[in-house]
């Protein structure tokens, strides 16, 4: 402690015992007058309280060694260790030395960033100029900095990269990423959803006003007319609830397509539940629902909300367009720990060719633009279907021959991969 | 690299020469990348960025080179530092490969948004893109991690892409057919999408270099496969 703070100590200690000093003071120097002894002897007393009140302990012995206890026995920063404290933050963070390659990485960057491991050097991983960039100078500066980084495949991604050395010696160097996916793809996702909707929604529409247009001129004072055309207007509006329907689910996915759901689901009941919701779809379009899903619980991570919406999609697009064939068929493959679940769904239709396949899963992608409208469809079934298996890290294979029906397989990875 | 040579600086060669080739790859994967940006948002700046930048792909593939020649007349390389280095070439000029195919792309932003075009016309580009894209990354990604556990995939991607491309050749020339005032915008589309089939044919070129580099063996032969839109003809279409 420093002399200051001693001055300090003693002014609050005095400061703090003011009234019962003045009193102390007053008593002495009463007693001193009546007593009629000499000022200087009552001066002496009255500094030697002053100075008593100033330095004595006033504290017990107990209470100061429980204190001296309670001290040793905080937490110190020495006593943990460089691991611990980077498995406590939140983002991804590397650290690495003075070659650019990895030391240690926490357990938030091994899933962001898998196949970053000890020694892995670091501008082999994160190419991109500007990264390469931030290396460069960090190793030779030795000071913080930070850049703006993006990933385009396999998901879109947007960090904010800061580099700054760690500790004096200036070996070791910190990189942590701040995501900010989420709030470009909020932007993104306004841009696109008035892309998509007002492209999209412009016939509906269009019909919609020529109808209402026709309602108020020729036909005024026609009833049956008007009857037809309030019908088509009726089936129109609904066609743009559904279009909004899938756009506001397929947005709401694509702002988080990395997050896997940590759920267990069992897809036994819960594609059981999906063909008794869709039996009477199938009954209006003439077609039977053949489930074969074996006697075994079938067991994956995911969100049971959103595999329900896979397997109504996949479901529902059989009975469509696969009518004509008279059966749909869904079925369990490998019922194997070691490889995963396959969930297959065919139908005997006229099948899809060939050059379409690879493009099924695109948005507003349709193979028969007049049939899928006869069938209610908005264009966007499959691709919400594709995102939602990404965000369960499953794929979805498709496989038809014209004429023989189509095969939409579903394979689950195994849970712990 | 796992074990280190008695001369420290011959590790120090073949090292530069690794991170020589990431930064080239980051680069040509970029300029893919702002290709194909530049021509869905007809942005004529980002355009003519991607063309400039193709400079610096040419200037570190001569860089790689003239490193490589210097560093086997020096040390002599046996092996695997041998294999090392003559796939630092290879792998340069597939890379230098790619950047020209990302900048021819870039040249025909000017052509194709002439005229104002439809936004379906680039979504299956996109798609195509991202495939290629997707391949040159987890390339790239194989080469730094030199494990060859994924090579199969990128394969695999390959076809992939074939498929799309095969698919997207089809759906131009509908639209050639639908209105000829498409076909100026469709046929520079249509290099667009060849040019970055390419770019998965470099990615598979690497792929394979990678394969040599770390097991010494060439990659198993491939089942013969291709693209199939040699096969188009103007009567299916109309069948269809």
């Amino acid at each position: 402690m420093d002399i200051h703070g001693a001055g300090e100590g003693v002014r609050q200690r005095l400061l703090s015992a003011r009234w019962v000093l003045a009193a102390a003071v007053a008593g002495i120097a009463l007693v001193a007058i009546e007593a009629g002894a000499d000022y200087r002897i009552a001066v002496g007393a009255s500094l030697a309280v002053i100075a008593v009140a100033a330095f004595a302990p006033r504290r017990s012995l107990r209470e100061r060694r429980a204190e001296r206890e309670a001290e040793a026995n905080r937490p110190a920063m020495g006593s943990i260790t460089a691991e611990a404290l980077a498995a406590a933050v939140s983002d991804p963070l590397v650290i690495f030395d003075r070659q650019a390659a990895v030391i240690h990485v926490n357990s938030v960057c091994a899933v962001a960033f898998p196949g970053l491991s000890i020694g892995t050097s670091l501008p082999l991983r994160f190419r991109a100029p500007e990264m390469q960039e931030l290396i460069a100078k960090a190793l030779t500066h030795g000071q913080p900095i930070s850049i703006d980084y993006s990933e385009k495949v396999p998901v879109e991604r947007f960090f904010r990269v800061n580099v700054s050395p760690v500790g004096d010696g200036g070996d070791l160097f910190a990189m942590i990423f701040r995501d900010q996916s989420e709030i470009r793809r909020i932007d993104r996702m306004r841009a696109d959803f008035i892309a998509n909707a007002s492209h999209e929604l412009r016939t509906p529409l269009a019909s919609v006003a020529g109808f209402i247009e026709t309602l108020r001129g020729p036909a005024k004072n026609d009833p049956a007319a008007r009857e037809q055309f309030l019908q088509i207007m009726q089936a129109q509006t609904a066609r743009m609830a559904r279009l909004i329907d899938d756009l506001l689910s397929l947005s709401r996915l694509e702002m988080k397509p990395y997050l896997n759901p940590a759920e267990r689901v069992d897809l036994k009941p819960l594609i059981e539940g999906v063909i008794d919701a869709l039996n009477p779809l199938a009954e209006d379009s003439g077609v039977r629902i053949d489930a074969n899903l074996g006697a075994d619980p079938l067991v994956v991570g995911g969100s049971r909300d959103e595999l329900i919406q896979v397997f109504e999609n996949l479901l529902e697009n059989a009975c469509k367009y696969g009518r004509s064939g008279g059966l749909v068929e869904i079925s369990v493959i490998h019922p194997g720990q070691q490889n995963g679940i396959d969930v297959s769904v065919r139908d005997h239709g006229p099948g899809i060719p060939e050059e379409h396949i690879p493009r099924l899963t695109e948005r507003f992608y349709r193979v028969d633009v007049e049939t899928s409208r006869g069938q209610k469809g908005t264009g966007l079934g499959l691709a919400i279907v594709k995102h939602i298996l990404t965000r369960h890290k499953a794929r979805l294979t498709v496989s038809s021959r014209s004429g023989e029906g189509a095969t939409f397989t579903v394979h689950f990875p195994p849970p712990n991969s | 690299m796992q074990t280190q040579h008695i001369v420290r600086s011959y590790d120090a060669d073949l090292k530069y020469l690794a991170s020589r080739i990431a930064a080239m790859g980051g680069h040509a994967e970029r300029m893919v990348e702002q290709a194909v940006q530049a021509l869905v948002t007809s942005d004529l700046g980002l355009a003519r960025k991607v063309v400039e930048d193709d400079a610096v792909l040419d200037e570190g593939q001569r860089e790689v080179d003239e490193k490589a020649i210097i560093v086997i007349a020096k040390r002599q390389p046996m092996a695997d530092d041998l294999r090392e280095i003559i796939g630092a070439i290879r792998i340069s000029g597939d890379l230098e490969r790619v950047g020209d195919l990302g900048k021819n792309i870039a040249k025909r932003v000017v052509a194709v948004t002439e005229t104002q075009q439809p936004l379906r016309l680039f979504r299956g580009l996109e798609a195509l893109a991202e495939l290629a894209l997707t391949q040159l990354k987890e390339v790239l990604d194989t080469y730094a991690s030199r494990s060859t556990d994924r090579i199969q995939f990128v394969r695999d991607r390959d076809d992939q892409i074939d498929a799309m491309y095969t698919s997207l050749f089809r759906e131009l020339l509908t639209y050639m057919m639908e209105d000829p005032r498409n076909i100026t915008a469709c046929t520079h589309l249509l290099f667009c999408a060849k040019n970055i089939e390419r770019i998965g044919d470099h990615a598979t070129n690497i792929a394979e270099t990678v394969y040599y580099i770390v097991t010494g063996l060439q990659m198993p032969p491939e089942r013969p496969k291709e693209d199939k839109s040699h096969k188009v003809m103007l009567e299916d279409m109309v069948d269809d």
